[in-house]
């Protein structure tokens, strides 16, 4: 789609992009220079203009037809900086305004200017670092070349990882530390790849590089390096030692913007270079590779998901599932006849599940915020009540898992939809099996949640603070707009082939709903630390009779659990990372 | 072996002693010093690109220079970042280690969220 990009002239509708990097960053400077309690208001003005921007970039691509692009100082490439949007781009710059909007009313209670007691640099933090991943996130989403997205990829990091430890508890010191250590080597590495690149071809623009590479030794190694750095930053398995207790331990509205669309910036930029800049180099052994890493971090973050005993944790380790999600489409995007990566149903497929994931997460996590804020605690046992003290919170949530687990008109429903459609298409059932398989476990643990969160309550059991309506709602509208995201036309800005959006029986579509719930209860009842029968009379019959079958899986499990401790460890995730740049190079050769 | 081989050899041998130090070595401190050699070796692969003339044909090319000088601020400020986290770790635990003591769930329950 970018090719198309050189021949656009520079309009005046595409000076939104510039002003989409620098609105957020005005924001957060003049929020910094004034400081105070300030802060939050001129958050507050900044968040609509955004959004009108947003709404500007899709609009004018829309009409145009055609990517838009902005010359800085109207110099040209290769020695002049593009900032260039396609569809991707557009809906990316789209759902992040929406759940930047979302996290801002849901944090104007925990973060609020007018808060009477003390402490005023959580929230002066929390507003300008918002501030500041929105612009970086747009800085990604628009970039024309490899150096503006290096420099976007690090503004991100430095604006996400104090999100970690906002609260200032000495253990998100250390997760902070570790997100931050593991963050900068993957992107010394990018930087190292696009070096290599500039050496070979004297141009880090997006386009010019995609016309100028040749295949060979300097170009894979390039690859290489740049994909595994962004893996790294991208927490794909097995590198993802930063993640579990960097997004379990922020407070709920960043664990919400750093699950929800940190993650996808890296991931964004991956797709940029496996999609954009060279389609023609990784080879489908490759690709293979890269589904591969994707299934295991499915299979590899539900079970251990399905294992832990505390909801963010719950929700981390799911996030770690979601993101082997998206690396599926990779292996279905290559054209059979040529070997080479389009654009088509398997992109829009991975970047379907990628929007809904950002809607439908944060959704979660802000849920799971409110949960705490009225229980007290995030103990999975211990949710009796949850439905009692955040009735509306606990809705957002399992709206927000349906919508993840895909039921029709939910964003993950026409993602699934093109997945299995492209992967019909290449002939590839196995990952159609894969794609399945993540449906039931993502159902799994939306299951075993509302399973405890509907046990009876004990009668001691008392909320500890009264939940305000405001933030339950934002989390609320986010888990709707996941469950809606399939009903827009979304030919405007991503290819969806014909085929996948014709009439099925209601037989069948009620059966591809069902199924995965169905198969996500048993694997809760067989995965989970206190399995969630539905009564003691079903618990006395059933449990004898998959009594064998549950040790087995409780013992594969265990040894999950232990791969999981050794992983997260500093030195094997270095290692594990080397290994991972030389298993790429070999499926290259 | 002409001038800018010998430059590109020493970038790599920095850009590896750089790397293996970050898997390597336990404390955080190191871990730093050992990012910013890596990064190091890195921005001299570019100084040996821009010696080269790249592919734009120039006797010295003058974009990887630039692009040096802005990955030298972006180091900076990154290792200013990870010092200041390290410091506020240290303060606040009394230790500073990247290893974690929590297995798979949090020491203390009440206190995490």
């Amino acid at each position: 789609m970018l090719d198309q990009a050189l021949a656009v002239t520079t309009t005046n509708t595409s000076f939104l992009l510039v002003l989409a990097i620098v609105t957020p960053v005005a924001g957060a400077l003049i929020g910094f220079v004034i400081g105070g309690r300030a802060v939050a208001w001129i958050a507050y003005a900044t968040l609509p203009v955004g959004v009108a921007i947003a709404a500007g970039i899709c609009a004018a691509l829309a009409s145009a037809r055609a990517p838009l692009e902005y010359l800085l100082g109207a110099w040209a490439p290769p020695l002049g900086i593009a900032l260039r949007a396609d569809g991707l781009s557009a809906v990316m710059i789209g759902v992040t305004a929406l759940v930047v909007c979302a996290v801002a009313v849901y944090s104007s209670a925990d973060f609020h200017p007018r808060r009477p007691e003390g402490e005023t640099r959580a929230p002066f933090a929390w507003w300008i670092l918002l501030l500041a991943v929105w612009s970086a996130l747009n800085t990604v989403f628009v970039a024309g070349d490899l150096f503006t997205l290096y420099v976007a990829l690090e503004l991100l990091t430095f604006a996400a990882v104090p999100l970690v430890c906002l609260d200032g508890r000495p253990e998100t010191f250390q997760a902070a530390l570790r997100y931050l250590l593991f963050a900068l080597l993957g992107s010394v590495l990018y930087l190292a790849g696009a070096a290599l690149l500039y050496g070979a071809t004297g141009t880090l623009d997006i386009v010019l590089l995609s016309r100028r590479l040749q295949a060979g030794p300097t170009t894979s190694v390039a690859l290489v390096l740049m994909t595994v750095g962004l893996l790294a930053k991208t927490a794909l398995f097995p590198l993802h030692l930063w993640l579990p207790p960097a997004h379990a331990g922020a407070p709920a509205p960043g664990s919400a913007i750093l699950s929800a669309l940190v993650v996808k910036g890296s991931f964004f930029i991956t797709v940029r270079l496996w999609f954009d800049v060279m389609p023609d180099i990784p080879g489908l052994a490759a690709g293979q590779l890269l589904g591969s890493l994707g299934a295991a971090a499915i299979l590899f973050g539900s079970v251990l998901a399905l294992r832990q005993r505390r909801l963010k944790l719950l929700i981390a380790y799911s996030t770690l599932a979601q993101i082997g999600y998206l690396f599926l489409m990779v292996p279905l995007a290559f054209a059979p006849a040529s070997g080479e990566i389009e654009h088509g149903g398997a992109l829009s497929g991975g970047f379907m599940q990628a929007i809904s994931h950002a809607t439908a997460k944060a959704a979660m996590f802000l849920a799971a915020g409110s949960i705490y804020a009225g229980l007290g605690h995030d103990r999975l046992a211990q949710l009796g009540g949850a439905g009692r003290v955040a009735p509306i919170a606990l809705l957002a949530f399992a709206l927000g898992g349906l919508a993840l687990v895909g039921v029709p008109t939910s964003g993950a429903y026409l993602a699934k939809d093109l997945l299995l459609g492209a992967a019909a298409e290449t002939a590839q059932w196995w990952w159609a099996a894969v794609v399945q398989t993540g449906g039931a476990f993502t159902a799994a643990y939306l299951v075993l949640v509302l399973g405890h969160a509907f046990r009876p309550v004990p009668a001691t059991a008392a909320p500890v603070a009264r939940v305000p309506w405001l933030p339950q709602i934002a989390a609320l509208s986010l888990a709707l707009c996941s469950l809606m995201l399939g009903l827009i036309p979304w030919d405007t800005y991503l290819a969806i082939p014909e085929k996948s959006v014709g009439p099925t029986s209601v037989l069948k579509t009620l059966w591809a709903t069902l199924w995965p719930l169905l198969a996500g209860a048993l694997l809760a009842v067989l995965l989970a630390h206190r399995p969630p029968w539905p009564g003691v009379r079903m618990r006395a019959r059933a449990e004898p009779a998959i009594g064998p079958l549950r040790n087995a899986m409780v013992a594969l499990a265990g040894l999950l659990e232990r791969l999981d401790v050794t992983l997260r460890q500093w030195p094997a995730a270095g290692l594990s990372l080397v290994l991972v740049a030389a298993a790429f190079s070999l499926a290259m050769l | 072996m002409s001038t800018d081989v010998i430059f590109g050899l020493c970038a790599a041998a920095a850009a590896g002693l750089g790397l293996y130090g970050v898997i390597t070595q336990p404390h955080p401190l190191r871990t730093i010093l050992s990012f910013n050699l890596l990064g190091g070796g890195i921005f001299l692969v570019f100084g040996a690109v821009a010696r080269r003339g790249a592919a734009a044909g120039f006797s010295g090319d003058p974009v990887p220079q630039a692009l040096v000088i802005t990955g030298l601020v972006v180091a900076f400020a990154a290792t200013a970042l990870a010092l200041m986290l390290l410091l506020r770790l240290s303060q606040a635990t009394g230790s500073a280690t990247l290893r974690p003591n929590d297995g798979a769930e949090a020491p203390n329950p009440s206190a995490d969220r």
